[in-house]
Order: C-alpha cells, then structure tokens, then sequence
C-alpha cells in the first residue's frame, strides 16, 4: 500500500452538522469521527495511511480525476475516467429539516456512498476498513445477513449496507463489481448509540436522501443576501462554515480535523475540533453579513451558554455543548500526517490566557443586537462582566491570539481586544443598550489603553505597528487595528504598518506570514492573513482595484473545490494546517463583504462573478 | 386486593424499572431504549417516540403488576424473594419470548430474513436482545427483579 498520503487539499470534506468526514481525490473517506466533531476515529488513514483505517471506493487501473460539489450544497462528486468508461462516485451525509425526519425513520448518524456508471463499464473496487477508536481497535464485523454487515461496540453499533456483495478479509471487507453504463451500486455507513438502531435500506431511499440533502443545502444556500463579487466562492466559504456548525449548540468548530501538519513533518500539529471564542466578532459580522440570522442567533446563543460557568473569566476554547476539552493527549502509535508527529487530541490551549476573547465576545454580541435591539438581562450581564474583568486586566501579559506555548508578552492584538470591548460596551451604553456598567472607569481604561497602543505599540524606527508593545517584529494582525475601528484604513500609521507587513511578511500576492516568527522559520503563510489585507485596502487602506487584486489573488490559493487549510505554503501553494479551516473561510466572507460594500460605497458594484 | 397499595407501589417500582434500564444505558450496559423501542410502533418521529413510550411503559408496568398482586394474593404472601422470583420469570420472558416476537407485531421493525425496507427499518432485537448488547440480559434481569422485589417488599396484602 502506498504509504504517502494525498496532499491536504487534495481532500474535500461532507458533514452533517455533527459531524464531518474527509474524502480524498481518489475516493477514500481518511477521516470520520462519530458521533460528533471531537468524537474518537473510524477512520483515521489522514494520520495514519496503514493503521488508520480507511473506507476506498475506486475502479481498477489508472483515471483521470474531477470532481466537484454539487452547486450551493455539500454534496460532492468524483468523476473517474478510465480506458473503459466514466463512473461518478457522489458522497454525501443525509441531512433534511427536523420537521422532514419526524416523518420517518432516520439514522442517528450515515454515510452514504453511491457509484453511477455515467459511460462504458467499471470494474469497480471497495475496500472498507475502519479502524476505531484512532486506529487502535481493529473491530470484528459480523456478517447479519439482510441487515447488512455489524460493528458492535459495546456503547455503539456500526452498520454497512452494499449493493455489491462483501467479502471479509483480515483487514475489514471488500468486494469487486463490474458495472455497466446506467447502473448504480449503493453503500451506507450507519451509526447508532441506541437501539433500536435504524437501518437504513438502499434502493430508492437513497435518491430521496440524496434528494432531500441537495434540496436543504441549496435552501440553506439561497438564504444568503449576497450580490457582490465572487458570489460563488462566499457561498462555498458559508457552506464550509455550515459544515463546521454543530447544530444541536449552535457552536462552530474551528477545523474538523486534528495534527494536519502547519509544516510538513513539523510538530506544530494541534487538535482544531473544538470553538474559539476567538473567532466569535469575525463569525457573527459574516453571517449576519450574509443574511444567516438564525444561525448568528444560534452561535450567540451557545457562546452565552458555554460562558455561563466560567464568567466573567473565559476560556480560549469550549467544546461544542460548552465544556472544558478534554486533556491534551499524544497518540504515540500514530506516524502522523506524512510522518508529521505528534498527533494530539485535546488541545492545552484551553489553559491559556487570551485577553483578545474579551474583544471578540462583546464585539460578536454587538454585531448581533445592533443598534436598535434591546439587551436582555443575562446578555448585559455578561457584557458587564466582560467589561469588569478588562479594566481589571487589560495591562497583563497574555498568550496572544497565535497561542504561542512560551512566555506570555505584551501583545499589541490583545491589548487591541481589550479597547474593543471598552469601546463597544461604552457605545452600547451611550445608545442607552446597557445599563448598570461604570463609564466613567471603563473610559479612563479605554483612555489608557488607546495612549498606550499609540505609544508604545507604533515603532518610531520602523514606521509600523508591531506585534507587541516596545517590540521589533511585526504582525499581520495589526491590520486589525484598522478593521476593529481603532485607527482608520487610510491614515498614515496605517499605511506605513501596512507596507511593511507586506514587504516583510508577504511571501507572494494574496499571501502574508502571520508574524515573523514563521516567516524566519519558512512557516506556511497563514491563509487568513491574505483576506485581512484584501479586508484591509477594502475599507480604505487602498484602492478598490488594489483591493480586487489581492482578493482575487488570496482566492487562488483555494484547492479545486473552494476551500482552505489554515496556511498555504508560498513555494508549492499547497494547504497546510487543519483543514478546512473555519477562520480561512470567514476571512472570505468579511473580506468579500467590506469589498461588496467599498463597490457599493463607490458605485461600482459588478455583482456576481 | 389492596388497590390502593398496588396503585402505589406499581408507580414506584415502574419509576425504578425504567431508571435501572435508562441508567444501564447510560453506563454502557445495553444500547436497549424501551421507551424509544415502543414509542416506534406509534410514530417514526424520535422524540415524540420516547414520550409515548415513558407512557407505555408505565401502562405495561401497572397491567404487569397486576400479575405479581394476584400472584400474592393467590399465595397469602408479599415477600422481596417472591416478588424477586416473579421477576426472574418475567424477565427471562421477555427476554426469551417477548423480544423475538417483537418484528412480528412491532409496524417498523426489520425482518432479519428480508432485510430492512423504507417502512420497517429498525434493527430487530434478536433472542435474549442480544442484537442490543451482549449485556442487555443483565440489565433485563437486574431490572426485573428490582421491579419484583419492590413490588413483593412493599405490596400489602389485605
């Protein structure tokens, strides 16, 4: 067995709002966690090609691959062209209304996998073998007959139903079918912690999911109000972060994957399957930005449950009901993507002290109220609280938003956070939205902390805003500044902060280092980090055709099916990093949203391209 | 028969029956959900599923008991034991008899001999529910006899 893995953008991921699950070019699900994000593995061969477990589905010989997503859903495609003929292999997770599965039976969790044979005749080659629990349980599978083949685990029951008949070998099953024009063989993968487990029969019910799944996707889809530019890749970005939602909470993970490699045999390789609040202001301005108001509700819904126990102290990270992630662990027997070791679960970050979360918070909650809604009672309260706990700690040393694991400095970004909150909840309380918060403290550290940014975040010599006070080294996300309203796009601060990150950090057009640090250690250039600046020139830091160039530019680095890993690496341009990455994707939304409105603003606005 | 003793104790050790096979769910024993298992005869809808089944199951629960009253009554004696036997009985009952026959009256659940179709879907439970987990017979067993232990500790016979 070929022991290299595809390359990460080589992937393409399906969910279902629970849970997600990588399929590579060449047809192989190499990542599934069930039941939820952060659940344990079924399949794990993204991390581990022999014993991470796999489920294949390809024809015999050489072909030629495409594929792509169905428009406006999650729903994807491979087309294999062989010598012999064109088969089409669409894989999707079953997903309809709460309203549609009451009507009927409908699994707790499934995979389904179909093959059409589009020209000729396929010889068609299954190989299923999962490997639970991040391949260290190889499972018995029982043969049950007509209800398919079982993978019983004490807690949980797998099934798998074929259309093409099953041979057990050592590994797990396999089957062989040579299939001619027209024909269809089907493959569903269910799971079930309770039982009756519902097993789901193939045929006819399998176009009606099929049905069904592109239907809600694309009704999902046409709930965007967007008409600015790149129309199609914005939805994809919003379909990516749909994926990435959990919505049983309303929370949205940062990646769905763990230790995809931020550098190719490095060791910064970190578990993604959990919720920033850090990513709270940037998710809240893309989905109200797009129209998505229920699912903007839904997120500051979660995000005033998960920080209910913690406030007025919160943590980096929550996991998708709210909890603490588990502990970090290091999964030894696992060589990792490409030999990129450790592989970890769990994420300590938890533990970190991120001051920006503040910021993020109380900006993401007033995107959501406006400035016309009223506050109800425990959202004020958790705006006082926030407000609180800044002016008590706004001057402490933190981790900072790249969570590096030393030190904890002066970062310029937190201290940029911490006027955020003051400034927004100052805002909030002059338009009479919150009540109760002591202005005249919350002004005079809103006062100190905007002498101290000016002071002693902007380096005379360097002519930039740096990464941290009295510090050298620049940072992209000083770009932010502009972008949180701190200073404006255009003054001359900016502009200059703005030049030298891109001469600096800026690898290639579209692309820019998140800080020194990677750039002197040939680190990915962090995908984002392109969209800020295209954000940036966007809200008048340049012109709007200077704006398009670097949107446009960000936007190639995409893999074929639109979506992003968290950095690219500026030699090859391939994606690096987990993947897909929900901070890549919103990056996209905001960036395309400040461009739709500078178009709008100057009359100029092209409309879908 | 002391109605109002059967009344009360029926209630009790319903609640705990139920509890014992919910908690053994909940630690790993059986993937088994009685509520969900009945509610289904009803409705494909999972939640609306569970409530008629809480409801069944505490109907099925008074009408059994009945069966341990007369049983008592019959024999002059409430005992823990007794009931504790009347339990095992019952258990090995429903495990034996109850839940193989289950696919034949149940509307939605499979035929292991034909596979499931788009009406009937569920996976049926097997001899002794093993199809549920291979401990689904303890926490049967366990929660039976509790239910007759209860019941024959606490009924009194007038």
């Amino acid at each position: 067995m070929n022991t290299d893995p595809p390359k990460i953008q080589d992937y393409a991921v399906i969910g279902d709002g629970r849970s997600a699950a990588l399929v590579s070019r060449h047809g192989s699900i190499d990542w599934l966690c069930w039941p939820r994000f952060d659940s344990s593995s079924v399949f794990a061969a993204l991390l581990d090609q022999k014993v991470g477990g796999h489920w294949s589905i390809h024809p015999a010989g050489d072909a030629q691959i495409t594929r792509r997503y169905l428009h406006d859903t999650n729903v994807l495609e491979t087309e294999f062209s062989t010598a012999s003929g064109k088969i089409v292999l669409t894989d999707f997770m079953p997903v309809t209304s709460e309203e549609k599965k009451k009507e009927q039976l409908w699994p707790e969790h499934e995979l389904i996998r179909q093959v059409r044979v589009a020209q000729g005749e396929a010889h068609l080659m299954i190989d299923f073998s999962p490997r639970l629990d991040y391949g260290r349980i190889v499972p018995q599978i029982k043969n049950a007959g007509k209800l398919g083949w079982r993978i019983d685990i004490g807690t949980c029951v797998f099934t798998i139903r074929s259309d093409v008949e099953f041979v057990q070998d050592g590994h797990g099953l396999s089957g062989t079918a040579t299939l001619k024009a027209g024909e269809v063989a089907s493959f569903s993968l269910s799971y079930s912690a309770e039982a009756p487990a519902v097993i789901p029969p193939l045929g006819d019910l399998v176009a009606h999911k099929l049905q069904l799944s592109i239907d809600w996707w694309r009704n999902w889809a046409d709930q965007a109000k967007y008409e600015g530019p790149h129309r199609d890749e914005v939805i994809r970005s919003a379909l990516a972060l749909k994926l990435l939602s959990y919505a049983p909470s309303g929370a949205i993970i940062a990646a769905p994957t763990t230790s995809l490699p931020e550098t190719v045999g490095g060791d910064r390789n970190w578990d993604y399957r959990f919720a920033w609040l850090r990513d709270a202001a940037f998710t809240v301005r893309a989905l109200f930005g797009l129209g998505y108001k229920d699912d903007a509700e839904a997120f500051v819904n979660w995000l005033l449950h998960a920080t209910r126990l913690t406030r007025p102290q919160l943590r980096v990270l929550y996991d998708v009901f709210g909890e603490s992630p588990p502990d970090e662990r290091v999964l030894g027997h696992l060589h990792g993507y490409a030999g990129s070791q450790p592989v970890r679960v769990g994420n300590e970050a938890r533990d970190q002290l991120q001051l920006d979360t503040y910021g993020e918070v109380v900006e993401a909650a007033t995107h959501f109220v406006g400035t016309e809604q009223r506050l109800d009672r425990e959202m004020q309260q958790m705006l006082r609280q926030c407000g609180d706990y800044v002016c008590a700690h706004w001057s402490e040393p933190d981790n900072g938003m790249w969570e590096y694991r030393d030190a904890r400095r002066h970062y310029t970004h937190s201290r940029l956070m911490c006027w955020v909150t003051l400034d927004r909840l100052l805002q909030l309380h002059r338009r009479g939205q919150l009540s109760g918060i002591a202005a005249d403290k919350f002004e005079k550290a809103w006062r100190e902390i905007r002498q101290e940014i000016e002071e002693r975040a902007w380096n005379e010599h360097l002519q930039s805003y740096t990464q941290e006070l009295d510090g050298e080294a620049l940072d992209s996300n000083a770009l932010l500044l502009a972008l949180h309203g701190f200073e404006d796009a255009a003054s001359a601060r900016m502009q200059e902060t703005h030049r030298r990150i891109r001469a600096r950090l800026g690898p290639a057009p579209g692309l820019l280092y998140r800080d020194e640090r990677s750039a002197e250690k040939n680190e990915g250039a962090f995908a984002l980090c392109g969209f800020w600046e295209a954000d940036f020139l966007a809200r008048g830091g340049g012109s709007l055709d200077e704006a398009r160039g670097v949107f446009k530019a960000a936007l190639a680095f995409a893999n074929d099916l639109g979506l992003f890993a968290e950095e690219i690496d500026p030699i090859t341009a391939d994606a690096l990093g987990n993947f897909p990455q929900g901070f890549t994707h919103l990056g996209v939304i905001n960036a395309a949203l400040s461009l739709r409105d500078r178009e709008k603003r100057e009359g100029k606005l092209e409309g879908p391209s | 028969m002391n109605f109002s003793s059967w009344l009360l104790w029926s209630v009790v050790s319903t609640v705990v029956l139920t509890s014992v096979l919910a908690g053994s769910q909940g630690i790993g024993m059986t993937r088994m959900n009685v509520p969900y298992l009945l509610g289904t005869i009803f409705t494909p809808n999972r939640d609306r599923a569970k409530f008629i089944g809480i409801i069944l199951h505490f109907v099925n629960g008074a009408l059994f008991s009945l069966i341990y009253v007369a049983a008592f009554q019959a024999v002059g004696k409430a005992t823990w034991w007794f009931g504790t036997l009347i339990g095992l009985v019952q258990a090995f009952f429903v495990l034996a008899v109850g839940l193989p026959a289950l696919p034949a009256l149940h509307p939605r659940i499979a035929n292991e001999q034909y596979g499931p179709t788009v009406v009937r879907q569920l996976e049926p439970p097997g001899f002794f529910g093993l199809h549920y987990g291979i401990r689904t017979p303890i926490s049967v067993i366990v929660a039976h006899v509790i239910f007759g232990a209860i019941l024959g500790g606490f009924y009194s016979i007038r």
